[in-house]
C-alpha cells in the first residue's frame, strides 16, 4: 500500500524544484493537501486493480463513479444529501481528536439523537412546525452529546478506554433502538418493518430552495466552521489542543481537563446526533432500523482523511457522500455488489494511514535552507 | 422428566449451552489478541478479521466440500490480515489504533463484497461431539453438542499461559511488549515479534470466524457478527492479558450472549434485544469496575498505547 502511496510523490519529487522561500514557508501545509491526495489516488488505483480481478474495467469504474457522484446536477444534489450527515459525524470523531481521543462511537450516538429527536416531535404533535424542529435539533443533539459524554465520563472518572467504550455504545445503541422500535414506540401500521410513527409532514425540514438537498447540509456546515472557529479561534480551543498536546503540562498550567474532555465529548455527541435528527427530519420521517447504514463509521473515515480539521471535513465529506452516491449506479451498471463501496472505504482509510509515515520526508517540500 | 418438559430449568441449562457455544469466538478472539498485546500492539482490526474469517471459511467450505479446509482457510486469512496490520503499524508515526478501526472497516467490508454469492449456497458445517448421551433430556443434549473448537480453544488457553511463561517465545513477546528497548538491547527485531504476534492473533481471530459460519449460528449473511470482535477486544483488558482469564471471561460472555435466547424459549420475549446486548453493557460494565484513572492496569504490557 506504500508503495503505491509513494508514487505519484515521488513522480512530483523529481520536478524542477520551485521557490524555496516559497516552500519553505507553505511546504507544510502542501504537505496536508498533497499527501492525503496521493493516498486517495493510491486507493483509487488499488480499488481499480480489485475490481479489475472480477472482470471489470477500472476506466468503467472511474467513469461511473464519477458521473454517480458529480456528473450531473441530480448526482450533486444526491452527493451534497450524503455529504450532510457524513459532517456531523465526522465532527464527532474530530472534536475529541483535538483532545487525543479517539472516539469511534458516532453511529450510536446519531441514533440516539434520532430517537430521541423522534420522541420530541411525537410528544409535541400539534405545536407549530417551528416550535417541533427546534425541539428535535434540542433534543437529538442532547441525546447523542449525552451518548458520547458517557464515554468521555468514563475515561474521565473511571480510566475506560474511550475508542472501546464508544464502539460498545453502538451496539447498545441500537439495541435500545431496536428494543422501542419493535415496544414501545411501534406505530403498529408497520407490518413488515418496525417503525415509530411518523413525525408528519409538516415537521420535516425539507429542502433548501431550488434543489433536492435537504437542509441538514447547512446545520453540517455551520457546525463545522462552528467547530473551526471553537477549536483554533477561542481559549476553549486553544485549551483542548494543549491538554491534547501534553495532558500533563495543561495540568501543570491549571486547566481543568476533566472539564475539557467532558465539554468536547458533548459537543461530538451532539453533533451526531444532530445527524440523526436530519435523517429522521428530512429523509426516513420516523425512526426505524435504516437509520444504522453507516453514517457513523464513515464519518470516521472522514475525520481521519480530513486530518481532524472540521474545515478540511467539508469537501472530504463532500468526496464520500459521492463515492456513497454512485454505489447504486455501480451495482446496477457494473453489477458490482453494494459493499464495492465499504471496500473502497476501507482501501482509501488504510492507505490515508499509511501515507501518516511520508509526513516530512518528502525532500523538495522541505525548501532548501 | 423425560418428556423433555423442564419449565424454567431451560433458561440455565440453555445459557449453559450458550456459554459453550457462543463464547467459542469470544474465546479465540481474545486469545488472539492476547498475543498480540502482550507484543506492545493492540489490533482493534479483529471484528474486520472475524467476519473476514467467517466469509472465507464458508466459501472454502462450500467449494471443497471440507470444514476443516474451511478453517485453516479462515485462519490464513486473518494471518494476512494481521499482516497488513503490522506491515502498515511498522511505519513509522502510524497509529495502531486508528489502523485496526481501519482494518475493521476493511474487513467486513471486504467479507460482505466477497460473500455476497454465499449468502443462498449451504456449506459443509463441523461437526459436533455428543457429550449428552447419558441424558434423556433433550435440552441437555442439546447444551452438551461440542464443537471440537472449542475444545481446541479450551486446551489452547492452558498452553498459551504456558508458553508466555516458560518458552523462549514467550519471553520474547513479553519482552518486546514491555520494553521495546530491552528486546532491541537484546538483538531482537521488535517489528518483526510484532509482525508474527500480530499474524498469531489474526490467525486465531480467523478461526473464531469460521466457527461463527461453519457451526453457530452456521450460515453466513452480513449480520453474523455485530460486535463480538469488539467485545472479545475489551475482555482481554479485563482479564488482564492473562489467557487462564480470557477463558473464564469469553464462557462468562458466552452465557450473557445466550441470556437473551433463553428467556425467548421460555415465552419471555419483551426485552429480546436488551438481553441480546447484555454482552456490551457486561463488557462496559466490567471496564468500568475493573479500570481506574488512578494507576495503569496491572498486568498491562508498558508497550500498550491503549493502557498509557
Amino acid at each position: 500500500m506504500t508503495t503505491e502511496a509513494a508514487d505519484p510523490v515521488d513522480a512530483a519529487a523529481t520536478a524542477p524544484a520551485a521557490d524555496a522561500g516559497f516552500l519553505q514557508r507553505y511546504g507544510a501545509s502542501i504537505e496536508y493537501i498533497l499527501i492525503p491526495g496521493a493516498a486517495l489516488v493510491a486507493a483509487l488505483l488499488v480499488f481499480g486493480g480489485f475490481v479489475a480481478l472480477f472482470g471489470k474495467n477500472p476506466l468503467d469504474l472511474y467513469w461511473y463513479m464519477y458521473y454517480g457522484a458529480f456528473g450531473t446536477w441530480f448526482s450533486w444534489q444526491n452527493t451534497l444529501s450524503r455529504a450532510a450527515p457524513l459532517i456531523l459525524t465526522a465532527l464527532c470523531t474530530a472534536l475529541p481528536a483535538q483532545l487525543g481521543m479517539v472516539i469511534i462511537g458516532g453511529e450510536g450516538a446519531l441514533l440516539i439523537g434520532a430517537l430521541a429527536a423522534t420522541s420530541a416531535a411525537l410528544a409535541l404533535q400539534g405545536l407549530p412546525p417551528l416550535v417541533v424542529q427546534v425541539a428535535m435539533v434540542i433534543a437529538g443533539m442532547a441525546g447523542g452529546g449525552v451518548w458520547i459524554l458517557l464515554s468521555g465520563g468514563l475515561r474521565q472518572y473511571r480510566g475506560v478506554n474511550e475508542t472501546i467504550s464508544s464502539l460498545l455504545l453502538v451496539y447498545i445503541a441500537l439495541a435500545i433502538l431496536n428494543h422501542l422500535v419493535e415496544g414501545a414506540m411501534r406505530d403498529p401500521a408497520s407490518l413488515n418493518k418496525p417503525s415509530t410513527r411518523e413525525i408528519g409532514a409538516a415537521n420535516m425540514i425539507g429542502t433548501i430552495p431550488g434543489t433536492d438537498v435537504h437542509w441538514g447540509l447547512v446545520f453540517g456546515l455551520i457546525l463545522a466552521v462552528a467547530s473551526y472557529v471553537l477549536i483554533y479561534h477561542t481559549t476553549f480551543g486553544f485549551a483542548a489542543r494543549v491538554a491534547g498536546g501534553n495532558i500533563r503540562a495543561a495540568k501543570i498550567v491549571g486547566l481543568s481537563v476533566g472539564k475539557l474532555i467532558l465539554t468536547v465529548c458533548f459537543l461530538a455527541g451532539a453533533c451526531a446526533g444532530l445527524a440523526g435528527m436530519v435523517e429522521v427530519a428530512a429523509v426516513q420521517g420516523r425512526t426505524n432500523a435504516n437509520l444504522a447504514v453507516g453514517y457513523g463509521f464513515t464519518g470516521i473515515l472522514v475525520a481521519f482523511l480530513a486530518r481532524q480539521n472540521p474545515l478540511a471535513i467539508i469537501p472530504v465529506a463532500i468526496l464520500l457522500g459521492g463515492i456513497n452516491a454512485s454505489g447504486g449506479l455501480l451495482q446496477r451498471r457494473l453489477g458490482l455488489p453494494d459493499a464495492s463501496v465499504l471496500v473502497l472505504q476501507g482501501i482509501i482509510f488504510i492507505s490515508v494511514l499509511a501515507s501518516d509515515a511520508l509526513y516530512g520526508r518528502i525532500g523538495f517540500l522541505k525548501g532548501k535552507s | 422428566m423425560a418428556d423433555g418438559n423442564i419449565g424454567l430449568w431451560t433458561v440455565p441449562l440453555a445459557v449453559l449451552g450458550g456459554a459453550i457455544r457462543v463464547s467459542t469466538p469470544f474465546l479465540f478472539v481474545s486469545l488472539g489478541e492476547c498475543i498480540t498485546e502482550r507484543s506492545g500492539r493492540i489490533n482493534l482490526g479483529l471484528e474486520g478479521t472475524l467476519v473476514m474469517g467467517a466469509m472465507s471459511a464458508y466459501g472454502i467450505s462450500y467449494l471443497s466440500g471440507s470444514p476443516w479446509l474451511g478453517v485453516l482457510a479462515a485462519g490464513l486469512t486473518g494471518a494476512l490480515l494481521g499482516a497488513l496490520h503490522a506491515g502498515i503499524c511498522s511505519l513509522p508515526r502510524v497509529n495502531d489504533v486508528a489502523v485496526g478501526i481501519s482494518l475493521m472497516l476493511f474487513g467486513t467490508g471486504l467479507a460482505f463484497f466477497l460473500g455476497k454469492p454465499l449468502i443462498e449456497p449451504t456449506a459443509a458445517r463441523l461437526p459436533a461431539i455428543d457429550f449428552g448421551w447419558w441424558s434423556e433430556v433433550p435440552q441437555v443434549r442439546a447444551a452438551l453438542r461440542i464443537n471440537v473448537l472449542f475444545l481446541l480453544g479450551v486446551a489452547l488457553a492452558p498452553i498459551l499461559f504456558w508458553a508466555f511463561k516458560t518458552t523462549r517465545w514467550g519471553l520474547l513477546i513479553r519482552t518486546a511488549g514491555e520494553s521495546a528497548d530491552a528486546a532491541r538491547a537484546m538483538g531482537h527485531s521488535v517489528l518483526m515479534i510484532r509482525l508474527r504476534a500480530t499474524m498469531a492473533g489474526g490467525f486465531l481471530a480467523g478461526i473464531g470466524g469460521s466457527f461463527l459460519s461453519l457451526f453457530y449460528p452456521g450460515s453466513w449473511n452480513e449480520g453474523l457478527s455485530s460486535g463480538q470482535g469488539i467485545t472479545a477486544v475489551a475482555l482481554v483488558i479485563f482479564a488482564r492479558w492473562d489467557p487462564m482469564l480470557c477463558l473464564w471471561a469469553s464462557l462468562a460472555f458466552g452465557g450473557a450472549a445466550a441470556l437473551g435466547p433463553a428467556l425467548q424459549s421460555v415465552g419471555v420475549t419483551s426485552g429480546y434485544h436488551l438481553f441480546n446486548a447484555a454482552p456490551y453493557i457486561l463488557t462496559l460494565l466490567i471496564m468500568i469496575i475493573t479500570c481506574s484513572p488512578k494507576r495503569t492496569l496491572s498486568g498491562a504490557p508498558a508497550e500498550l498505547s491503549i493502557t498509557r
